[in-house]
């Protein structure tokens, strides 16, 4: 099938989507009885949560029902899945590295942002300074990944270097590192990926926040003696909360759900795996489809206290 | 305790063309209250700014007691500042709020819950002293940026228009408490108001600016009684003095009708000014007088106020309309659409050279 062929598809689908559309629209608007009302909430609701039932709902609920089967989704295992999780020594591993990642990448990140956003606050070249930092987010986590493999890459000391961080390391005269191969540091390493797209994230978001803070405000803590580090302490972290709470769960979501950063660099492989990457492997390489529901619903489990918080936080933010 | 000097004290802000505040000098004296008034844009706020070190001092200098605090962080002045918006920390409670200040200077906190649970006394904050300043009202939150500057005892209090968002009838109530705080505690205030009746009932003296240009010093009484400009004349005084550019020949000024006459040296003035002179009359000193003895006016608008009444009308001098002002008696004011006369009561008038808008002898 060739590009302009697909094209041709794609807008004839749309087009056909808005025609449809646009007809029940009509009809519904034409329903000028009282049940008109209804009629047309029901037709501008029902095609969203249609697709939320077909797209969200009964795949959650049928991954919820897998996970209690096994291998094969032949025969029910009761909770053997779930047994597996917490005592096969893989995937321990792999709750231990999930523990890592969702503790050290929002607290750096947002520490590093923070920190940023303040530092540059009010600078001469804040907005170029910014956008330095802001740029990570643009690309995917696929390319960022590439990059930083680029930089981790490991050749012996007295071979040239291709990676940045190796050949810093000759220049300091030390013996090279294989720092994706290297338990348990790789993690830490895959972690820095991470942190160097979402300090970008943090940092815009923390940035606006500090603006907002109304100069008096800063004026009245100078007159009551207040500079520096005791700003920072007493007035700006204490004003900006609400949007560090929003900041920290934010990305604490995105790291849990990370994949793209482990597919990409090391694999999984060298103990790095992370629940949302072992589910795809146990699901769509290892083909053990319990397992795989299981995990998909560990990470289910532990997301969604974080994103009911996370939206409270916002909702209350909006309120002040 | 302290007193307060400005000396040639001036502020250009980058790219300005004008300074902002143009060589101010004032002596504000221990236990003082001195107001700064003047229209938006005047330099007041910029003013106490500049005494509070929120803003730079480009020229000349500023002294609290014998010290010098031209070049010293704010923090280091000993004065306490009262904000226009408040500025309470919304994450702390009222005490929190009003102890901070010690609480940073490293006091020990039995100490500072004694000083802010005083402060809470004399402010009537005390069942409130665990709120948040979002749990408050207008009043009772502006009682707290009180508090604030109370709790310091510092030599100097600064004041921001601290009333302005206050209703009326809360804004006349605490104004009267201001000042008696004030003359209780005994400490040296600057206070800043675009409200000419709040600068004339509060302070002890009044400092009027325009332009970044300071005026007239004085007390309220010699301020209404001899404004040094045409400026200061309209500006002080509810409703605003009437004035009008008047012939002057002979040593006669002509008001309309009546014929006052005027000292030698001012009426060289006005012969130099083409024989014209402005000369103001306070609407408390105009006189009901028969028809071509006065200025003829035109009645506009009649507002009854019981004891008084005040007349707003149209006069004619020149061809030039004029709007005029009259207090009259509140039994028997004139209607809507009559013609009334009004003479100045003797002794009782402002001159001003029509030029340079400066005070004449009358």
């Amino acid at each position: 099938m060739s590009v302009p062929y697909k094209f041709g598809q794609m807008f004839i689908a749309i087009g056909a989507f808005v025609a449809v559309m646009g007809v029940v629209l009509f009809l519904a608007d034409r329903v000028r009885s009282r049940k008109g009302e209804v009629v047309q909430t029901v037709v501008f609701v029902l095609p969203a949560t249609l697709m939320i039932a077909f797209g969200l709902l009964y795949p959650g609920l049928r991954t919820i029902y897998e996970s209690f089967k096994d291998a094969s989704a032949q025969k029910f295992v009761g909770f053997d899945n779930y047994k597996t999780i917490f005592t096969s020594e893989d995937q321990i591993t792999v709750l231990r590295n999930t523990a890592i990642w969702v503790i050290v990448t929002p607290v750096l990140a947002t520490l590093i942002g923070l920190v940023y956003a303040v530092l540059i606050d009010k600078a001469k070249i804040e907005k170029f300074a910014k956008a330095l930092i802001f740029l990570p987010m643009a690309i995917s986590l696929v390319g960022a990944s590439l990059i930083w493999k680029f930089v981790y890459d490991y050749k012996a000391t007295e071979n040239q270097q291709i990676g940045l961080a190796n050949q810093v390391l000759k220049w300091l005269g030390l013996d090279t590192y294989r720092f994706l191969l290297t338990e348990p540091w790789n993690t830490i390493f895959l972690i820095v990926i991470m942190i160097w797209v979402q300090a970008g994230f943090a940092m815009t978001v923390l940035s606006a926040s500090i603006k907002a803070i109304p100069d008096d405000i800063v004026e009245a803590a100078r007159l009551d003696g207040v500079s520096g580090m005791r700003m920072f302490r007493y007035i700006t972290v204490p004003s900006i909360r609400p949007s560090l709470i929003v900041v920290l769960t934010t990305i604490s979501i995105a790291t849990l759900k990370v994949f793209d950063i482990v597919r990409t660099a090391t694999g999984g492989n060298f103990n790095t795996s992370v629940l949302a990457y072992e589910f795809y492997r146990q699901s769509f390489v290892s083909f053990n489809n319990g397992l795989g529901a299981a995990l998909a619903v560990m990470l289910f489990i532990l997301v969604t206290p974080i994103v009911v918080y996370n939206i409270r936080q916002m909702r209350k933010l909006e309120a002040r | 305790m302290a007193t307060v000097t400005f000396d040639k004290a001036t502020r250009l802000f980058p790219g300005a063309e004008r300074p902002a505040v143009d060589a101010l000098d004032i002596e504000i004296g221990d236990g003082e209250f001195l107001v700064l008034v003047g229209p938006s844009g005047c330099g007041k706020s910029t003013s106490l700014r500049m005494l509070a070190g929120l803003e730079d001092v480009n020229g000349g200098s500023i002294r609290i007691g014998d010290r010098d605090v031209t070049n010293l962080a704010p923090k280091d002045r000993d004065i306490a500042m009262v904000f226009q918006n408040y500025a309470l920390y919304p994450h702390m409670t009222v005490g929190e709020n009003m102890g901070f200040a010690l609480k940073i200077a490293g006091e020990p906190k039995e100490k500072i819950r004694e000083r802010v649970a005083e402060a809470a006394k004399i402010l009537d904050l005390e069942q409130y002293v665990d709120r948040k300043p979002k749990a408050l009202s207008g009043g009772q939150r502006q009682r707290v940026a009180m508090g604030r500057a109370i709790v310091r005892s510092p030599q100097v209090f600064l004041m921001d228009e601290p009333l302005s968002n206050l209703d009326a009838k809360l804004r006349v109530q605490t104004r009267s408490q201001i000042a008696a705080l004030q003359r209780r505690l005994g400490v040296t205030t600057v206070y800043v108001t675009h409200d000419q009746v709040e600068a004339m009932t509060m302070g002890d003296r009044v400092a009027v600016l325009k332009d970044g240009i300071l005026q007239q010093v004085d007390t309220p009484r010699n301020m209404y009684d001899n404004p040094v400009n045409v400026f200061v004349a309209g500006f002080i005084g509810s409703p605003a003095m009437n004035l009008l550019q008047v012939d002057a020949t002979g040593g006669t000024m002509h008001f309309g009708g009546a014929e006052v006459p005027i000292p030698r040296e001012t009426a060289e003035v006005a012969d130099k000014a083409g024989r014209k002179i402005t000369v103001g009359v306070r609407p408390e000193d105009m006189d009901i007088v028969a028809e071509g003895q006065g200025l003829k006016t035109t009645v506009n608008l009649v507002e009854e106020l019981g004891a008084d009444a005040y007349v707003y009308g149209t006069a004619d001098v020149d061809g030039k309309p004029y709007d005029v002002i009259a207090r009259v008696d509140g039994r028997k004011p004139p209607e809507k659409g009559q013609s009334v006369n009004f003479a100045p009561k003797q002794g009782h008038i402002h001159l001003f050279s029509t030029e340079s808008g400066e005070r004449l002898k009358a």
